[in-house]
């Protein structure tokens, strides 16, 4: 068998095997239940909360969970803005990077507290070692705040009639130093032996064995490496991601990269089933959330393996597939493998260049960003699908004529609110975003945006806004987003909007609904952990997602691929 | 409002527990247990003499441009095997002006291969990698030069055959992933198999 393709059954195999134990240690470390990493961690986290003056036991009501959630992450940003403006004449600076501009450091700063790494800088140039290591930083706490919020979920789903859920200070840390610092851990230690650097020495000047001079370099990689996978976070240490052969040096490591892009996603999944004791609930999720990703990559891995049907016609052996944005190391299978496991969650980090994809992989891989939902970023990507039950449970109800019921909590007027507005958000910032920089390319057509002609052109800007909304990060990177203040500031503010109001809005969801009544399960109620309501689970997002997207879409990939 | 204020404080006040602990000291685990990785974590270094015969070292993983007649050439790329910096072309893959670009480099490879049919140019020949900086290319793509390499330095084709052979990188385990070439290891090892050649002439 062709030994790419046992690569990718490899990755995906090991991926499920993994995420089932570690979704058990996942619902202990919530429930408050003993592991194996007690001895270590609960010394830590003591004095973390005496210093911070946090009684981790003081549980809150779901206003002042959103409250504490949305007041750590305003400091964190003005923390963010003040030290990448200032990074040039900070320590830890050996290349002599200069201070980002205000517009740079707003987007760069929005990108990484959102858990988004959009990046419009280039990691070699754009910032300082202490600029890395404080993004490094964001990319625990920002996956760290939306695991707290997806704990919050899991909260109030689990009470019966309850107020109070939890303290968000203990479910925050308990996220970073339980779940993110020992993977993170794990596969640092992995790349630094595997050949990723890990220093702070600058850059190095070299003579090629052909004599050229050059550069390279160098930097503490490993670390943020590790944890840009693990926290569905994605900003690379160089410019070129994981396509680096520094950041990515081998096989192994682009298999234990992959695996830790989705591992928390998946483990979250079962972590549910085990935290409410519902197993069948959980396997209703993945089963909607496994066939939704295999919908994307089968398709694209096909696609990129058969290649560029423009370059076929000219006659030269294309068995290695789709090469261009693409290293021999990783091949065409293991780099499609790659785009769709990191866009259907809201990682983003890339092991070869989207833009360069054949046209329909290209559709895949947006529309995994579109729907943002099977699995999606931690902890935030099953509040989305949280949304989609809620819509689902609804439609079902009025479809058999009963009152819409939740695991025993009637779903009513004010909830379908929240959760319409927040699904119609993402098309919403989507959609316009990319009208409005369609429409000024239109005028001003001699912008240095667009690094491709016609359709392709067009899907460069959807996706950028796409990605943004989805605080995925990943772009068609031809885009000549880097010195402008229009793309900083826009997507900026669409990376803030769509990573803050769906976690309100599931949160208020899920907090208004612990409150109500509990109802017991009898012959009329709606059963949620059958293979009937993933189908329609399954069809509401296919439904909502189709009638949002599909012009758009028609307008980029589909006409570039018809139109060859 | 008293909420607000202990929020603040407690927030501030754990915020920077979290720069000591996940700037601080998770960097600093990581980069003590690199001191024990190859060259210290600095990256993986190779050392090789220069064309004046001075020694020089590379990085193993970063590639280098090859466009010389007498070496392997190593992939195109859209950052010139500058490691300052890393990147793709992005060009789309229905691009006209990218794909007039891609006939030329064919075109070119032709012309210095002439022995090479179109139909056996492996694509990666003429695309340009993701990074800019891929240290590899397959086996195929260092088979069909060996007839522009021997002539040029006058070895045999079997010997060169042999020397691509034995550089070939098998898949992880066997059975993960492509085979593949490290170009710099390769040239390196071309350059010895010249230098070891003369001097059994001279002897």
């Amino acid at each position: 068998m062709n030994t790419e393709i046992t690569g990718v059954i490899l990755m995906f195999i090991a991926t499920i095997a993994l995420a089932i134990p570690f979704g058990k240690y996942i619902a202990k470390v919530y429930a408050g239940e003993r592991t194996f990493l007690d001895p270590v961690f609960n010394r830590v986290e003591k004095f973390f909360f005496r210093i911070s003056r946090i009684d981790p036991n003081k549980e809150m009501n779901w206003k002042q969970h959103l409250v504490t959630l949305l007041t750590i992450n305003l400091i964190w940003f003005l923390f963010g803005m003040l030290m990448l403006m200032n990074q040039r004449w900070l320590p830890l600076n050996p290349d002599g990077n200069p201070s980002m501009t205000p517009d740079c450091a707003f987007n760069t700063t929005v990108s990484f507290v959102s858990n988004t790494n959009l990046q419009h800088y280039s990691g070699e140039t754009g910032v300082s070692y202490l600029g890395q290591l404080i993004l490094q930083l964001f990319q625990f706490i920002s996956a760290g705040t939306g695991m707290a919020a997806v704990a919050v979920v899991f909260c109030a789903l689990k009470e019966r009639t309850a107020d109070k859920l939890g303290n968000f200070y203990n479910f925050f840390i308990k996220s970073c130093t339980r779940i993110l610092l020992p993977i993170s851990f794990v596969v640092a230690i992995i790349l630094v032996f595997n050949g990723t650097p890990m220093t702070f020495k600058g850059k190095d000047t070299i003579i090629s064995l052909q004599g050229d001079t050059v550069h390279v370099s160098r930097g503490p990689a490993a670390s943020m490496i590790a944890i840009k996978q693990v926290g569905t976070n994605g900003g690379g240490f160089y410019g070129a991601n994981s396509a680096h052969p520094l950041e990515n040096p081998t096989y192994l490591t682009n298999v234990v990269e992959n695996i830790s892009i989705i591992l928390i996603s998946i483990a979250l999944v079962f972590a549910l089933g085990f935290y409410l004791k519902r197993k069948k609930l959980a396997l209703m999720i993945f089963g909607v959330m496994i066939i939704g990703v295999l919908i994307f990559l089968i398709p694209t891995i096909i696609q990129e393996m058969k290649g560029n049907s423009a370059i076929a016609k000219m006659g030269i052996d294309q068995t290695a597939g789709s090469m261009e944005g693409k290293e021999v190391r990783l091949g065409s299978a293991a780099s499609a493998y790659w785009s769709i496991i990191t866009t259907v969650t809201s990682n983003g980090s890339v092991n070869a260049m989207h833009d360069s994809f054949t046209p329909l992989s290209g559709m895949f891989i947006m529309l995994g960003m579109m729907i943002n939902s099977f699995f999606g970023g931690v902890g935030v990507g099953f509040l989305n699908f949280y949304i989609f039950i809620i819509i689902a449970v609804f439609i079902s109800g009025l479809m058999v004529g009963r009152t819409p019921e939740f695991l025993g909590k009637k779903v009513e007027a004010r909830e379908m609110k929240i959760a319409m507005i927040i699904f119609l958000l993402h098309p919403l910032l989507i959609l316009s975003g990319t009208a409005l920089s369609s429409y000024v390319i239109h005028i001003h057509p001699g912008l240095p945006w667009l690094n491709n002609p016609g359709y392709h052109g067009f899907s460069e800007m959807l996706y950028e806004y796409t990605s943004s909304s989805a605080n995925n990060g990943s772009g068609f990177e031809g885009l000549g987003d880097t010195p402008s203040v229009f793309w900083n500031i826009t997507c900026g503010f669409v990376m803030l909007v769509s990573r803050f109001l769906p976690i309100i809005g599931p949160v208020a969801i899920a907090g208004l609904l612990a409150k109500k009544k509990y109802i017991p399960e009898s012959a009329g109620t709606l059963k949620a952990d059958t293979v009937t309501f993933g189908i329609m689970v399954f069809a509401v997002i296919a439904i909502l997602v189709a009638l949002s997207f599909f012009t758009a879409l028609a307008l980029g990939p589909i006409a570039e691929y018809f139109s060859k | 409002m008293e909420f607000m204020k202990t929020n603040i404080i407690q927030a501030t006040l754990l915020t920077l527990c979290c720069i000591v602990f996940f700037c601080g000291v998770y960097t600093a685990v990581v980069w003590g247990i690199a001191q024990f990785s190859s060259n210290n974590g600095k990256g993986e270094i190779i050392n090789y003499r220069i064309s004046n015969g001075t020694l020089k070292y590379g990085f193993v993983n970063v590639g280098q441009s090859f466009t010389a007649n007498k070496y392997f050439w190593s992939r195109p790329s859209a950052a010139n095997y500058n490691a300052a910096g890393s990147t793709g072309s992005n060009k789309g893959p229905s691009n006209p002006d990218y794909l007039k670009q891609v006939k030329a480099t064919i075109d070119t490879f032709l012309v210095h291969n002439p022995s090479v049919k179109k139909s056996d140019i492996p694509v990666e020949m003429v695309t340009a990698s993701g990074s800019g900086l891929d240290p590899h290319i397959s086996p195929k793509a260092a088979m069909i030069q060996v007839a522009r390499i021997a002539k040029v330095r006058n070895i045999s084709e079997e010997d060169l055959k042999l020397l691509v052979n034995n550089h070939i990188e098998k898949p992880l385990l066997g059975m993960f992933g492509p085979e593949r070439i490290n170009v710099l290891k390769l040239n390196i090892a071309l350059d010895e198999m010249k230098s070891t050649l003369i001097c059994s002439k001279k002897n």
